[in-house]
């Protein structure tokens, strides 16, 4: 095609976009060498499944009777429960309605589980993944985004979800979520101040802000799950996974209950997970949003930046 | 009516039975909770702005302006003047009513400008442009990050990103929408 075609401007936008998606590549590909020699086994499962795990304000495209993915976290338990050990998996996830300059409503995630340990192991693995994917890179370890210098020698900042509130807003996390304005303190008031200079833990949520966590043994009031922040942007989620099957469908039905409150779309009993779910070894799991570390990467401002073609390229 | 899922740069929505304009847009949602529009709107009487945050729930019944098509005179100062062509009634913009179209703003263009109860509010110009490349440097092979891309001045002053293979006195096609570049008009 000539390159005065009508759809010249769209192509060259993909001429220019070239150099950062160079630098997405070669990032995913030191991700996977960090993970395999690290003794993960990569895994794949099915984008399209019967039934995902019902969470209140995640939407799950559907696709035919069943739905697209909003994570691949139920059938990796399920791989866990059969005795797989350390797994990882670099996948494509759909969730409806996610259109931001941090959100696409299709993105990939590095999702990885690893048996007999719990969060705090997470957090030292993200330690050491961060600073070996800059060095893949060629890069220092300091990370430069959007001017702002952050260090990512360990440890990084680690900081309760309590502590947190206190900091940055008047509120406890529990009267928050009793005037039910704990995402709006936490989206405007806390998560733009986190993760600056250096990494930030954001930890030990209210139990009911982690459906698939387990509660911290010396205060069930709390689960034992973080969040990671670079520049104020959030970067990945983690659990000590729950693996009581009671408490795990108590949960779902909860959340069910919640969706179907707002109108939300039903989805039916994922009972192969939960049926699994009595085997699966004590572990901690974690999804890191592969789209956002690229930006952080290549420096880019808006999540269209580091991608081939957004929704409404096509 | 709107939900605000609908929400974007440039919408027009009624709050208190004025028009106001969505002048900046932002979605938010923190980890596993709920999804939060923030936004920032201008009233398009009074020219008023504030910002607020909406949620999935929240409904918007659209602004009620009126369109009709009229041609770009003149600027004079702070105003831009607008005239209808079979009534001939001119009609004037002030800087901020005519926003971001100041970049495409060219004799006799085309414009919808917008009308509340008689009153010229703003304007809308068809998605793309055509405009003419008053200044470009000539090129060196710059570095890789930047890529096949330079920057150009179009006759409005309006600066933009365009290929390298561009040249001044060249004709352009932009999306009005983006303000991005789009391909070289010939002829």
């Amino acid at each position: 095609m000539s390159r005065d075609e009508p759809d010249a401007g769209r192509e060259w936008r993909l001429t220019r976009r070239r150099a950062v998606l160079e630098i997405r590549a070669r990032m995913i590909q030191a991700l996977r060498r960090f993970f395999v020699s690290a003794g993960y086994l990569e895994v794949e499962t099915p984008a399209r499944i019967p039934a995902p795990a019902p969470e209140t304000h995640i939407d799950a495209p559907p696709a035919g009777d069943w739905f697209l993915q909003t994570s691949p976290e139920l059938c990796m338990k399920r791989l866990l429960a059969a005795g797989y050990g350390k797994i990882f998996q670099i996948a494509k996830c759909y969730r409806d309605g996610e259109r931001g300059d941090r959100h696409l409503p299709e993105f990939t995630m590095l999702e990885w589980y690893r048996p007999a340990s719990d969060y705090r192991d997470l957090m030292a693995e993200c330690e050491a993944l961060l600073p070996f994917v800059l060095e893949a890179l060629g890069r220092d370890a300091a990370l430069v985004y959007r001017g702002e210098r952050i260090d990512l020698t360990a440890p990084w900042e680690r900081l309760s979800v309590a502590e947190a509130f206190r900091r940055f807003t008047r509120l406890t996390p529990e009267d928050a979520l009793r005037k039910a304005c704990f995402d709006e303190r936490m989206a405007l008031d806390i998560e733009p101040r986190l993760g600056r200079g250096r990494p930030t833990f954001l930890y030990d949520y209210p139990a009911a802000c982690a459906a698939l966590a387990r509660r911290k043994p010396t205060d069930p009031d709390r689960a034992e799950r973080f969040e990671l922040y670079v520049s104020g942007i959030e970067l990945a989620n983690a659990f000590s996974e729950l693996t009581d099957v009671d408490e795990q469908r108590r949960r779902f039905e909860t959340a069910r209950a919640e969706r179907e409150r707002l109108g939300k779309a039903d989805y039916p009993s994922a009972e192969p997970f939960l049926a699994a779910l009595g085997a699966m070894p004590p572990a901690a799991g974690i999804a890191l949003g592969v789209d956002r570390l690229a930006m952080l990467l290549a420096d880019a401002d808006r999540i269209d930046d580091i991608v081939a073609f957004v929704p409404e390229d096509l | 009516m709107y939900t605000a899922s609908d929400l974007r740069k440039g919408l027009r929505i009624k709050i208190d039975n004025d028009p106001y304009v969505v002048t900046e847009f932002n979605f938010v949602k923190p980890g596993k909770g709920q999804a939060l529009y923030r936004c920032r709107l201008r009233n398009m009487i009074n020219g008023s702005q504030f910002e607020r945050t909406f949620r999935s729930v929240d409904a918007f019944e659209s602004a009620d302006l009126q369109e009709k098509k009229m041609q770009y005179l003149y600027q004079e100062e702070d105003k831009y003047c607008f005239m209808d062509n079979e009534s001939y009634e001119q009609v004037f913009l002030n800087r901020e009513q005519v926003g971001d179209a100041v970049n495409y703003l060219i004799d006799n263009i085309e414009a919808q400008v917008l009308f509340f109860e008689d009153r010229a509010l703003g304007l809308s110009l068809s998605n793309f442009v055509d405009l003419v490349v008053t200044q470009a440097d000539p090129w060196a092979k710059g570095d890789s990050v930047t890529g096949n891309q330079k920057p150009v001045t179009l006759q409005t002053g309006y600066q933009i990103l365009v290929p390298t293979f561009i040249e001044e006195g060249e004709k352009i096609r932009v999306d009005t929408r983006t303000g991005e570049y789009l391909t070289r008009v010939k002829g």
